[in-house]
């Protein structure tokens, strides 16, 4: 009886830190490794072809024209993106907070639906959506007079387009967590500058978005790391392409990892990607806590 | 006095009542263009191949027709797919219990460096999917794991965000209850399974339905570990139908058609607990 709950607590959390091991902190130390080699295929089949190349992948990396666009890719996605799912999370949480019929809560639902949806089959419906020729958003252009747009074969329209979609399906998880924080704030607050006067407008700037300083913070630092990490609906959609238009540093990770079997050059990718997220991540939360100061 | 006053409230109630409606409005027009995708899927889904390519393009479909779906079957190989996809979902349902033993182990018990140990759970959040995916496929290929079912599903086994939410709930669990029966002579795994499993039902309902939705739309892993069709997920078939039969929309809408509704059901009638689930976890 002694000797069970003793050992209890171990049997408990074992199996998880035993996976949480292999699958999560054993992997960076082979990542570091690998990135410091030439692993490929023949590496892949006999470790004895291995060798120790140094920064070798490191230095290429940096220097290699299509990592350097998917770089610039990303940005574009998270500079465009970023601010887009926040202000229409927000906005859309402020609406339906504001409701007084229950009917509101039926938008919770509609705006969240895209969320759980799988995002091959989404991007299966949106590349049809997009199809310059029978597509349905050039129907309705081309119907109501305006020319037809070439959503994924031009590079920045293709970056915008595949933004579109992924505002779509983010909204959703960023509006539920605004939503419940609305309804953390006491109703006080308004009584009292409602008594006082106060427009629609004054309660939002001076008693809603100030309550909400910390949701907002964490909506916008983990959707900062998301966009960081964009991945699925250029891989889905457009494979990178139009002439690497839409390529993002994840997407060149993957392909040079399992398309192309260069495993140490993937390997110092996604380490460049992870410093790159810290280090925004580190930027953003002294920025943060600096504002919170004044 | 009185009636002015009375006027100025009827006239703010008229006013709030106008700012109801034109939210409620505005709400109506952009979800409907949310749900525009799925409405155009569902529809297209039921059209022929010769109807799909039509301009103007018919709304509802003229040729009602369940041939498309009928293809996934007989062209594709839909029926292993969705097996597959119901294993994977069914294994990450073991992941789901070892992370209730986790959050039960991390709650409830005091051992040494449990704080340690709880933040490094905590920490492996922060790495990115991209940092971890080659090292695993590379430690998976050196036990000979990859292209197996269980080189698909067991690391996806553990989430440390539920098992942060498995704690947060189990710690407001009463000690009392846990001591009686431990006077009762029960052991601390039947106290585990028959006391507080049971008592955890709000937070194991909520995250039985994400692991389902997880294990449902599981597509990179997959894709990743399975070279062979017998082993794709419904996910990376339907990757393989939009390539085989990139023209034929149609098709490939039935296709998202049958991954996407029965996660919609399954979503519109658990809502209520998903959304609730962020108020349990305390992000406010």
């Amino acid at each position: 009886m002694k000797g069970t709950s003793k050992y209890a607590p171990y049997v408990f959390i074992g199996p998880t830190l035993i996976l949480l091991t292999v699958f999560s902190l054993l992997p960076i130390l082979v990542a570091v490794y690998i990135s410091l080699t030439d692993m490929d295929l023949a590496g892949l089949a006999d470790y004895s072809n291995i060798s120790f190349v140094g920064f070798r992948n490191y230095a290429d990396i940096l220097s290699d024209p299509i990592f350097l666009v998917s770089l610039r890719n990303t940005l574009f996605y998270v500079i465009i993106g970023v601010p887009l799912v926040i202000v229409c999370s927000l906005a859309v949480a402020l609406m339906i907070n504001f409701g007084r019929n229950r009917a509101f809560k039926i938008f919770r639902v509609v705006y969240y639906l895209p969320s759980v949806t799988n995002v091959v089959a989404v991007a299966v419906v949106w590349s049809y959506l997009y199809n310059p020729g029978i597509g349905l958003f050039n129907y309705i252009l081309t119907s109501i007079g305006f020319d037809r747009v070439p959503w994924l074969t031009e590079p920045t329209i293709a970056k915008l387009s595949l933004i579109l979609l992924a505002l779509w399906r983010g909204i959703g998880l960023n509006m539920i967590i605004f939503i419940a924080a609305l309804q953390g704030i006491s109703r006080s607050y308004y009584e009292a500058a409602q008594l006082d006067g106060a427009s629609n407008w004054q309660q939002l700037t001076r008693i809603t978005i100030p309550m909400l300083r910390y949701a907002i913070v964490f909506v916008s630092i983990t959707t900062m790391i998301g966009w960081l990490q964009f991945f699925e609906e250029p891989f889905v959609m457009t494979q990178g392409g139009p002439l690497n238009g839409t390529v993002s540093a994840s997407l060149f990770i993957y392909q040079n990892g399992f398309q192309y079997s260069h495993f140490g050059y993937a390997a110092a990718g996604s380490f460049v990607l992870f410093f790159i997220i810290i280090a925004i991540t580190l930027l953003q939360l002294k920025l943060q806590r600096k504002q919170a100061e004044e | 006095m009185q009636p002015s006053n009375s006027n100025a409230a009827r006239s703010a109630s008229s006013g709030v009542r106008l700012q109801q409606w034109l939210v409620g409005l505005t709400l109506t027009v952009f979800g409907v263009a949310m749900i525009v995708p799925f409405v155009w899927m569902m529809l297209s889904a039921f059209k022929t191949e010769g109807e799909i390519k039509q301009i103007p393009p018919t709304l509802w479909p003229e040729t009602f027709t369940f041939d498309n779906f009928h293809r996934l079957f007989t062209e594709m190989d839909f029926t292993t797919y969705l097996v597959n996809t119901l294993l994977i979902t069914l294994f990450s349902f073991v992941g789901l219990l070892l992370n209730a033993m986790a959050g039960f182990g991390f709650a409830k018990y005091r051992f040494k460096g449990r704080d340690k140990l709880f933040l490094l759970v905590l920490a492996t959040m922060m790495i990115p999917g991209q940092v971890t995916m080659i090292p695993v496929y590379l430690i998976l290929n050196s036990v000979n794991l990859t292209n197996t079912m269980i080189g698909i599903v067991l690391p996806g086994f553990i989430s440390a965000f539920g098992i942060f939410l498995f704690r947060q709930f189990m710690s407001a669990l009463p000690d009392e209850i846990m001591e009686a029966t431990r006077l009762d002579g029960a052991s601390e795994y039947k106290l585990f399974l028959q006391i507080i499993l049971p008592m955890s039902k709000p937070i194991l309902a909520v995250q039985a339905i994400l692991t389902f939705i997880g294990g449902w739309n599981s597509f990179l892993w997959p894709l990743i570990i399975a070279n062979d069709e017998k082993l794709y997920t419904l996910s990376v078939g339907l990757q393989l139908l939009k390539g085989q039969h990139g023209t034929n929309y149609a098709l490939q809408m039935a296709g998202a058609a049958f991954m996407v509704v029965p996660i919609m059901i399954l979503f519109v009638f658990a809502q209520k607990h998903i959304i609730e689930n962020y108020n349990i976890s305390g992000i406010k």
